[in-house]
């Protein structure tokens, strides 16, 4: 290849949001005709990087370059004049309207004062037809099947002449059948000239249709590879690897008796969709069972339906001895849980309360915080300056509101809450350092090592395969849906964990 | 970190909280009135001699100081429901038809109780019966609505438009039927009076102010007490800000959206009720004028905060009452009033235009006051 065949080039981008480097020196390019696949996690830095060269936000350093020449986004409306198109994740199109209607939205033709409907149909019809994207231009949007949705998407980069477009996270929303055939239109538009940006965290998909395949991790570029030259394995290696060299001191565990049992969980998600298949395990106290697993494969249903979050399908959960199938989390906290949830903002916290009463969320209604329906103002306040203390959360006072701290210090206040709850019996941590410092990273590990040493059954739920492996004793790896095997932590390797969180199969020994 | 940061807490933080959210309605009040005055010099009247009137029409006499009060209390009452839906994360935009209901119930109760039961009662019975019925009626009217919320995810606007309508023809109907008053001579749609024992006195011989004045300023500490001091308020107040967080709280966000429709409602009951039972001894078609869309003016411009509440009633009240003053003073229309209390609002609703006058910088997070129409 030559220099000439690059079409965009992003050379040093560097970009600092308050608290997170989302984007540390990246450089990234690509060639005119191929299929670009920008891998990672969620929060590793891929949207990012995608929404700075879309003119969404501005880089704090760094050039881009579409086709040699260095050019300054300041818009999406740039971005698209520089023949650069995104197709959301979340789609930009107004049900009501019909198709030609959404393809010309902000780009309207006008002929003789009102809008040339017939022109912008013919065009769509022709780029349908050129793209095999099939897609009738007087169609309802709001009418159209999701995969359908997206082609028209599609067609509005296309309708902008766009020569580079961005997928972000495309296949989220369609089923397998869908996703194939978003794989042929994206074979069909490469073979025609177009550039695309592959935005996805999925393994097998970026090996089934990328060109070439940039792993991002944290902020940074892991590695640029071929998929002929990588497995599956690797790129979930890559995908989770050791962006902290995590050292947690922990004595051998003794583990006593089982305290939470999973039997057969069959869990929906909000689509309906099947996401938990049938799933079973138990956590004994004094000991942490960690999930491991790319995200999505079922994880946050899962531990929705074990914390109250969601009902299950099917199945039943124990705790301690409890049946606590399908009961309220009130019911479930009250049993002896202890709930770290996977987004701290939409469910750990209320932002716009202070720390004091955030600290007493979910034990606000019995003593010493509230007497016969009253609260407690001074019970609430002691509370939280001990648990400021014991937790070592930077604040300058209990009254500050949740929303100013830190992600860090937010984390805390979260950990604090539900670790110092009395009565614990179980914890279940799901996600419980994303996005963190490695200070604040240390300090939650070492506060959940310390209640598995208290003889507490901890469940870990975390992407972070590092984090997995050093804080759990067993390991459940977690695949579409099912627990594909459960493995004892100081017998296992990152290697075989990947390839299974991968999809491999696991031979019977 | 520092101790001695911790100590300025309390009492300066509720200063710098109170002059903080208190600023931009008091901008508003003073740009709106501003241009009332531009106004009212270009219909070729003279502002300072309105604006006067005004003053003196609602706070020159003893008798206007009453008669603002008795302006004010409904307002309070029914902005408190807005107002404590708002907190629940709920626009109860049906305070108008509670409050038909509650005047309409407490009217019966009032006027009909003694005649069924076939003896009169004590006042200590009766008047807190007919309060208790008719802050019920509204309650439970609004209570449907939070549960076809809880349990249908019908959203509430709708919803209590709709049962405005309901409530308001079903008023017409009662008044002009079963209910009328049956005294010769009577054509107006309107209930026969309520008994002695249903009334609330006034508090001085010779003026029309009533106890119910006081009611409401109770009601309005109450609700502040609740909301702020009690496990049920903050089990509402968390609803509100973040549903999510509240059902990770163990919290039942179904009964919570309930109760709070229902406690607004009962506020929203009781001002038709004090209406009824402290005023006019009777319901009267018409006799609203519109205090439960008011009343969401009210909580807009008090922030739906308890105490901006009573102080947005008093000065619409002020308003209203001192707007007979200033025409009879000035010829100016009453409508003016209506006008100015409209820009107040569309100064408190669209705050950037005071910002970008007086050069106020956005401060803290956005307080979102519901939660748009998915619900």
């Amino acid at each position: 290849m030559t220099e000439a065949n690059i079409v965009l080039e992003a050379k040093g981008i560097t970009k600092q949001f308050p608290g997170v480097l989302a984007s540390d020196n990246v450089n990234f390019d690509l060639r005119k005709g191929e299929i670009h696949a920008l891998l990672g996690e969620n929060g590793a830095g891929k949207s990012t990087l995608m929404n700075l060269i879309y003119g969404l936000h501005k880089p704090d350093k760094g050039e881009i370059y579409v086709n040699g020449k260095h050019v300054v986004i300041h818009s999406p409306k740039d971005a698209i004049a520089g023949g650069i198109g995104m197709v959301h994740q979340h789609f930009m199109l107004i049900p009501v309207f019909d198709v030609a209607e959404n393809v010309m939205l902000g780009d309207e033709t006008v002929k003789n004062g009102a809008l040339d409907h017939n022109f912008v149909a013919k065009r769509v019809t022709e780029i349908s037809a050129q793209y095999g994207l099939d897609v009738d231009p007087n169609a309802l949007v709001g009418s159209l099947p999701v995969g359908i949705q997206q082609r028209v998407e599609i067609v509005k980069t296309l309708y902008r002449n766009a020569e580079i477009v961005i997928l972000d996270e495309p296949t989220a929303v369609l089923t397998p059948q869908e996703a194939e055939d978003l794989f042929r239109i994206m074979h069909d538009l490469t073979a025609r000239g177009v550039s695309i940006i592959f935005i996805t965290h999925k393994l097998k998909e970026v090996l089934a249709v990328a060109d070439r395949i940039t792993v991002m991790r944290a902020g940074k570029v892991i590695n640029t590879v071929k998929p002929a030259e990588t497995s599956e394995a690797d790129l979930a290696n890559m995908m989770v690897g050791r962006n902290v060299i995590l050292t947690v001191d922990k004595k051998d565990h003794q583990a006593t008796e089982e305290i939470l049992k999973v039997e057969n969980l069959t869990v929906r998600d909000q689509r309906d969709l099947e996401t938990v298949h049938g799933v079973s395990f138990s956590v004994r106290g004094g000991e942490v069972l960690g999930i491991a697993g790319v995200q999505g494969n079922g994880q946050t249903e899962l531990s929705e339906a074990l914390t109250g979050l969601r009902f299950p399908t099917g199945g039943k959960v124990t705790i301690a001895g409890k049946d606590l199938t399908s009961k309220t989390p009130r019911n479930i906290t009250e049993s002896g849980l202890a709930h770290i949830p996977e987004d701290r903002q939409r469910h750990g916290l209320v932002l716009s309360y202070s720390i004091a009463d955030n600290m007493a969320l979910c034990d606000y209604y019995y003593p010493p915080f509230s007497k016969n329906g009253v609260m407690q103002p001074k019970a609430l306040d002691e509370n939280a300056k001990k648990l400021i203390e014991a937790f070592d959360v930077r604040t300058p006072s209990a009254f500050v509101n949740a929303g100013k701290l830190s992600g860090g210090n937010q984390q805390k206040v979260i950990v604090a809450r539900e670790l110092s709850r009395p009565g614990v019996k179980l914890v279940i941590a799901n996600q419980p350092t994303r996005g963190l410092d490695v200070g604040s990273i240390e300090y939650i590990h070492s506060e959940i090592i310390k209640m598995r040493d208290r003889g507490i059954a901890v469940l870990l739920i975390s992407a972070e395969l590092d984090e997995v492996m050093a804080l759990s004793d067993r390991i459940a790896v977690m695949y579409r849906g099912k627990i594909v095997t459960i493995v004892d932590a100081k017998k296992s390797t990152r290697e075989q964990l990947g390839l299974w969180m991968a999809g491999a199969h696991v031979e019977t020994a | 970190m520092q101790p001695e940061t911790q100590k300025k807490s309390s009492v300066s933080q509720f200063i710098q909280v109170v002059s903080e959210t208190s600023l931009i309605p008091f901008l508003s009040i003073v740009t709106a009135m501003l241009i009332g005055g531009v106004i009212i010099l270009l219909v070729g009247g003279n502002p300072i001699i309105a604006y006067m009137g005004l003053l003196e029409g609602a706070f020159g006499s003893v008798r206007a100081l009453s008669e603002t009060a008795i302006w004010s209390t409904p307002y309070i009452f029914a902005g408190l429901a807005v107002a404590l839906a708002f907190r629940g994360g709920l626009f109860n935009i049906g305070a108008e038809g509670q409050l038909a209901f509650g005047a309409v119930f407490s009217s019966l109760i009032g006027y009909a109780l003694p005649g069924w039961l076939g003896f009169d009662l004590p006042m200590w019975i009766h008047l807190p019966l007919t309060i208790l019925v008719g802050g019920l009626a509204g309650g439970l009217w609004a209570a449907i609505v939070g549960a076809l919320k809880a349990y249908t995810g019908g959203h509430e606007v709708i919803n209590t438009i709709m049962m405005n309508y309901i409530a308001l023809n079903a008023t017409s109907f009662l008044l002009n039927g079963p209910m009328k008053d049956h005294a010769p001579l009577n054509v107006i749609a309107r209930t026969p009076e309520i008994a002695e024992s249903a009334r609330i006195m006034p508090i001085f011989d010779g003026l029309r102010i009533h106890w119910g004045f006081v009611f409401a300023l109770l009601m309005a500490f109450f609700v502040w007490w609740l909301l702020n001091k009690t496990t049920l308020g903050f089990e509402i107040r968390t609803v509100g800000l973040n549903p999510d967080a509240a059902q990770y709280a163990g919290i039942n966000v179904k009964r919570a959206i309930v109760l709070t429709m229902l406690f607004s409602g009962i506020l929203a009951g009781l001002a038709g009720t004090v209406e009824v039972t402290g005023l006019n001894y009777r319901h009267e078609l018409g006799f609203s004028s519109g205090y439960g869309y008011d009343a969401i003016a009210i909580a807009l411009l008090g922030k739906s905060h308890p105490l901006g509440v009573v102080l947005a009633s008093f000065l619409f009240a002020a308003m209203r009452n001192g707007a007979t003053r200033m025409q009879f003073l000035t010829q100016l229309p009453v409508d003016l009033i209506s006008m100015i209390q409209a820009l107040i609002l569309l100064f408190v609703a669209a705050d950037a235009i005071v910002r970008y006058i007086y050069r106020i910088k956005a401060k803290g997070e956005r307080v979102t006051l519901t939660r748009g129409w998915g619900g």
